[in-house]
């Protein structure tokens, strides 16, 4: 994390906004870098992050075995601990294998793959909806504003656990059906939070200099308002893409979600955990591992972002 | 609530050695039942806990052999007539005895209560006249020759007519018309959280050991195996059979099993010619429907490793199945084996029948309802992968997939039976016999198998003059239907209790957990 | 203030009214009640007799009419599986999850806001990082898992704490509670904290966050030049300025622990109408699901008005008079 020396002199929304202000040799994106470095654990969580994607996109070149085969599959080979052989002597299952005889690193490959794709797909696709409905309503306010609030009011009344299930029941099971289902459940959330800072935002008197600049509705949305309503954004963001990891592994646990031949990280875990009681602690640990190095790298990076992002700290 | 347990033992002891001093014996469940009403909803949660405050004429054994109840005895007059000898030394709970205008009571009431979701109508329907001969003898009438009063008779509880009469499903939750004759008197329900029982000390039967039982419903069989072993319960019902390796090495945990009469098979879409999960290996659609040919459905019960399944995916806890009922039962065939496994046999029979390239498949199953559904649906999908059948798997929760499966969207679907009556022709005629809405034949005959020679056998066994004629009959049916493999079982649940050392269960192969069967060990 | 609050309950109607519409067919999209609720052996007269008096067998627009007639006059419709008012099954258990809920949230404001202002006020030692570290851990574990590693550690394990059930109950006010007995208190703790982990580390990000912030304002200064202890810098005006966005989120959060309640309780077998509410989806018992959902909307439009109450009391600049029209 980044110190914040008390001393600096920290521009407050009074101030024109700061990317007119900025000294020109510097481009936004240079600094932001330069920032960005300056925390080894926000670039050790890249790093970790970026390995992760790596196996994530490589996995048929990396993985020993095609998890969703089942001609690849035998039961008989089900539940090994780490290290075991398989009945032929053919292959060695690394980290142990699941109740189907799947072995687990490969399962945890391919597993990353559709949680990372299932998370960030929907968390992003949420995010351009929200914040677009959120800062519409905040800037539009009157009727637009209550209106869209009001369908926003609808969709959090919902607890999104029933959302998913009853969306998911109606339209069966895949990743794509998955991602709707976690779009529907969360853009109303960014939407709101977009709308509530923004609210405190327009009212701040930056906006009122940047009309009074005759700046376009466009500018003082995208160049002024969006920028100021990141921080708790990115807060959000990076909680978000966790949390529908984890409501994806919640469906899975409640029998929803993905085609149990096709295993995410939630899945595997859930279907793991029955064997914690019995010692066959592999099952769901090292998926569960797999998933916690995920989030907390994405966190760690995120986390550091907001830092960098919020015009409020910079020095 | 907690208690150690030597004292519980000790206590237990003492209360069966005659003293006043009894303990206390509180039981996680799997599930809690909707009602208290007895004739509410014909379901097993319900049931099992109905019998503890209520008996029946016919008293189901631990293998569902059929011994007297509030019927000391009974005896068939005529093939349409059954009279049964009640017993006199019985007393409600409020000390008003039990006689026979309470069971015609019963019987007008038990089909008859209002938004019963499933009512007790099944049982009591075919008889179509009740004469009371004396307090303590009552004849059944039916319209035509019926063999399985008995049967019948051992499904539907005996409730009073003086605090019945009149009373709604809503008396009877709240404890008011809760006055039976069984081992326990009822004291009071929390929905979600108990539900309290006393011991009725003027049981016509043996008194039970403990004072006071509470029924706690845990649903999470993780969280209801856990609260046993932190003694916050003494006793569970359907423990995971992945944690009974860990309770069977536990010292202060013990464990009573039996083999359940609830067969798990495969449905086969063996009708239409063209069936929405069969395609060719490309995926695109077939005119032809492979799964109509017996060949092919035997090459597929022959692909089926059971005792794989039953020794990895059910850890033991499963017997392979080869027809309806386990052999041990009254009218089975114990003639008829389990398929063995024989991967060679299976690719040959399928070459014969001229699909030796393969076809793909789709298998559904529930992921809620039986033990470890999906795994066995994924375990199955595997072998028929490996016989040359390209197989994906495709399970929902139950609410969806039961609809579905109904309504005939799937090709291969798994699913699990047990028979309430606790005899083989309940599944012939319900998932065998050529579907028929009118008669009430093949009512879950999803795979809509149909073969006239098999409906007329069990036609005829239905109105058999005598048991032993319908026995006959009913095992000339199952081997026509097991011959065509009408459906194909794959096993038979083993159903485990587990509780705390110092208490006794004997297991039951209907699943049921009978509070009054708990007793203190010896 | 009272045209606020006229329009706010006309809409509150139309949501309810929308809502209600769209669980009455969602649920109806997912199948068919009876064929989970009939015994497997009934005949087919059965089978009608069923559809006919749970009134299945009407079309699906006459359903919902005859339910807003009655919902208008307070009737919910009786459970297809109770056989009982739904509304009654619903307020029944409502206690016991109002009360996981409330634990949850007090837990999480009161181990999070402490917590997020150590590590606010010194975002660089090494107890600031170790708390935000953890608090990472908090929302990256599904609460499942955490929940039977709870029951597995602290019931089963160590055998402080009970693993399931709600314990002895006192009645308050005429409400069965677990929190005044010993035994109850002691079966709260584990799903509270378990229900709370999430909002916890969101508290605490919330409050680390708004601090970094709000140090860094001219009016933190201004305050401190002024010669003001730092303690009541921080406690009164710091801490005030950073309540907003706090109140917001736990505010909202309100409903969505009572909502997620329903994997906490049916782990640790509370009884509570989020376990009735998992019960009837698996059962399709459209009355309980969509009173449980009338119900929860109705809490949440109530708790949406009190945040934004709420809000204007404690940031002027945001005035209700904006959100009226």
């Amino acid at each position: 994390m980044t110190a914040v020396p008390k001393t600096a002199a920290a521009p407050t929304a009074i101030n024109v906004p700061e990317d007119e202000a900025l000294p020109p040799p510097q481009t936004p994106f240079r600094r932001f870098v330069s920032d960005f470095v300056e925390s080894p654990l926000a670039v050790l969580g890249l790093i970790v992050f970026t390995i992760v994607l790596l196996i994530a996109v490589l996995a048929p070149y990396l993985s020993p075995q095609n998890p969703y085969d089942l001609m690849q599959l035998d039961i008989m080979n089900g539940k090994l601990p780490p290290g075991s052989q398989d009945m032929y002597g053919e292959m060695t299952f690394i980290l142990g294998t699941d109740d189907q005889g799947r072995d687990l690193l490969s399962g945890i490959f391919y597993g990353l793959r559709i949680s990372l794709f299932v998370g960030v797909a929907s968390a992003f696709i949420s995010l351009v909806i929200g914040a677009g409905v959120g800062l519409f309503a905040a800037y539009a306010g009157g009727r637009w504003d209550s209106f869209l609030m009001r369908i926003v009011d609808i969709q959090l009344s919902f607890p999104a656990i029933l959302i998913a299930l009853i969306l998911l029941a109606v339209l069966g099971q895949g990743i794509d059906k998955i991602i709707v289902a976690l779009v529907v459940t969360q853009w109303a959330y960014y939407a709101r939070t977009v709308r509530g800072s923004a609210l405190i935002e327009r009212s701040k008197e930056y906006i009122e200099a940047a009309h009074c600049l005759g700046l376009g509705t466009k500018r003082i949305i995208f160049g002024h308002l969006l920028p100021n309503c990141m921080p708790p954004l990115i807060v959000v963001v990076t909680m978000r893409v966790a949390y529908a990891v984890m409501l994806e592994a919640t469906l899975s646990f409640l029998g929803m979600g993905l085609p149990i031949t096709e295993p995410s990280l939630g899945l595997l875990i859930s279907n793991g955990f029955e064997y914690m009681l019995s010692g066959k602690y592999w099952i769901s640990f090292f998926p569960g591992l797999a998933l916690l190095i995920t989030i907390v790298s994405i966190n760690l990076v995120g986390d550091h972002m907001r830092d960098i992002l919020n015009p409020r700290l910079q020095r | 609530m907690r208690k150690p347990l030597g004292i519980l033992t000790v206590v237990a002891a003492v209360a069966l050695m005659g003293s006043a001093q009894a303990a206390d014996l509180t039981i996680g469940v799997k599930s809690e039942p909707n009602s208290m009403d007895p004739h509410y909803h014909n379901l097993s949660p319900n049931n099992m806990l109905a019998a503890a405050v209520f008996d029946k004429l016919v008293l189901q054994d631990e293998v569902q052999n059929k011994v007297p109840g509030l019927a000391e005895s009974w005896e068939q007059l005529a093939p349409d007539a059954w009279q049964f000898n009640l017993r006199k030394d019985v007393t409600w709970h409020d000390g008003s005895p039990f006689t026979a205008t309470d069971v015609e009571f019963t019987l007008g009431r038990a089909g008859n209560v209002p938004n019963s979701p499933s009512s007790f109508a099944l049982y009591t329907k075919v008889i179509k006249g009740v004469e009371i001969v004396d307090d303590h003898t009552i004849i059944l009438k039916t319209e035509g020759p019926f063999p399985l009063m008995v049967d019948y008779m051992s499904g539907v509880v005996i409730v009073s007519k003086k605090h019945g009469e009149g009373a709604t499903t809503q008396d009877y939750n709240s404890g008011k018309a809760m006055v039976g004759t069984g081992p326990f008197k009822f004291a009071e329900w929390v929905p979600g959280d108990r539900i309290v029982y006393e011991r009725n000390t003027d049981y016509w039967g043996s008194v039970p050991a403990w004072d006071k039982v509470i029924v706690k419903p845990i649903s999470n069989e993780s969280a209801r195996t856990a609260a046993l072993l932190a003694g916050d319960v003494d006793f569970i019902d359907f423990p995971a059979t992945t944690d009974i390796p860990t309770l069977k090495k536990n010292s202060d945990v013990q464990i009573s099993e039996i083999g359940s009469n609830r067969m798990i098979y495969l449905h086969i879409d063996s009708d239409r010619d063209e069936s929405p999960f069969v395609a060719d290996l490309e995926g695109n659609k077939m005119q032809k429907n492979p799964l109509k040919d017996a060949r092919v459905r035997r090459a597929i019960s022959l692909a089926i490793n059971r005792e794989a399944i039953a020794a990895r995916v059910m850890e033991g806890l499963a017997v392979p199945a080869g027809q309806l009922m386990p052999p041990t039962v009254y009218a089975t065939v114990p003639e008829i084996k389990p398929d063995p496994f024989d991967l060679e046999k299976a690719k040959e029979l399928l070459q014969e029948a001229g699909w030796g390239d393969g076809f793909s498949l789709t298998i559904h199953g529930p992921n809620d309802r039986y033990v470890n559904d999906a795994k066995i649906a994924q375990a199955i999908a595997q072998m028929l992968t490996k016989a040359g059948i390209k197989t994906a798997v495709e399970t929902m929760p139950k609410n969806v997939y039961f609809g579905k499966a109904s309504a005939l969207e799937f090709s291969l679907m798994l699913v699990g039976w047990a028979s309430g009556s606790g005899e083989p022709s309940n599944p012939l005629r319900a998932l065998l016999h050529t579907y028929d809405k009118e008669k009430g034949m093949g009512t879950t005959n999803r795979g809509r198998y149909s073969n006239p020679k098999m409906d007329n056998l069990v036609d005829t066994a239905m109105s058999a003059p005598t048991r032993e004629e319908w026995a006959k009959l009913t095992q000339e049916a199952t081997k026509v239907a097991m011959g065509d493999l009408g459906i194909i079982p794959i096993h038979y649940q083993v159903n485990v209790w587990a509780m705390r050392n110092g208490i006794d269960y004997k297991a039951r192969a209907d699943e049921y957990t009978l509070i009054q069967s708990i007793i203190p060990a010896m | 203030m009272l045209v606020f609050l006229i329009r706010r309950t006309s809409q509150s109607v139309l949501v309810l009214l929308i809502m209600s519409l769209l669980v009455f067919v969602g649920v109806y999209a997912i199948g068919n009640p009876v064929d989970i609720l009939i015994s497997p052996e009934a005949d087919q007269a059965e089978i009608e007799r069923v559809i006919q008096s749970l009134g299945l067998d009407r079309p699906i627009w006459e359903q919902y009419w005859i339910f807003l007639v009655h919902a208008v006059q307070g009737d919910l419709g009786n459970s297809f599986v109770y056989n009982q008012p739904a509304l009654q099954l619903i307020l029944e258990r409502m206690p016991a999850t109002l009360e996981l809920a409330f634990a949850a949230i007090i837990i999480s404001i009161v181990l999070g806001i402490p917590l997020g202002m150590i590590a606010g006020l010194r975002p660089d030692a090494w107890y600031s990082r170790m708390i935000m570290s953890v608090s990472i851990l908090g929302f990256s574990l599904p609460t499942f898992w955490v929940g039977l590693m709870m029951i597995m550690v602290f019931a089963v394990m160590i055998g402080w704490l009970p693993a399931s059930g709600r314990g002895d109950t006192v009645d308050l006010f005429g409400v069965p509670v677990s929190f005044l007995t010993w035994d109850g208190l002691q079966h709260l703790l584990l799903p509270a904290i378990n229900l709370g982990l999430f909002k916890i580390s969101l508290v605490i990000r919330l409050t680390r966050a708004g601090m970094r912030e709000n140090l860094l304002m001219d009016y933190v200064k201004f305050a401190y030049a002024k010669g003001l202890s730092s303690s009541r810098v921080i406690f009164l005006h710091v801490l005030k300025n950073i309540l907003v966005p706090i109140v917001t989120v736990v505010g909202l959060e309100l409903g969505n622990v009572i909502a997620f309640a329903v994997v906490t309780e049916s782990i640790f077998a509370w009884p509570g109408m989020g376990k009735l509410l998992i019960d009837s989806i698996g059962l399709l018992d459209r009355p309980i699901v969509v009173a449980y959902l009338l119900i929860t909307v109705l809490m949440f439009i109530i708790i949406n008005l009190v945040v934004d109450i709420l809000y204007s009391v404690l940031d002027p600049r945001v005035r209700l008079g904006e959100m009226k029209s």
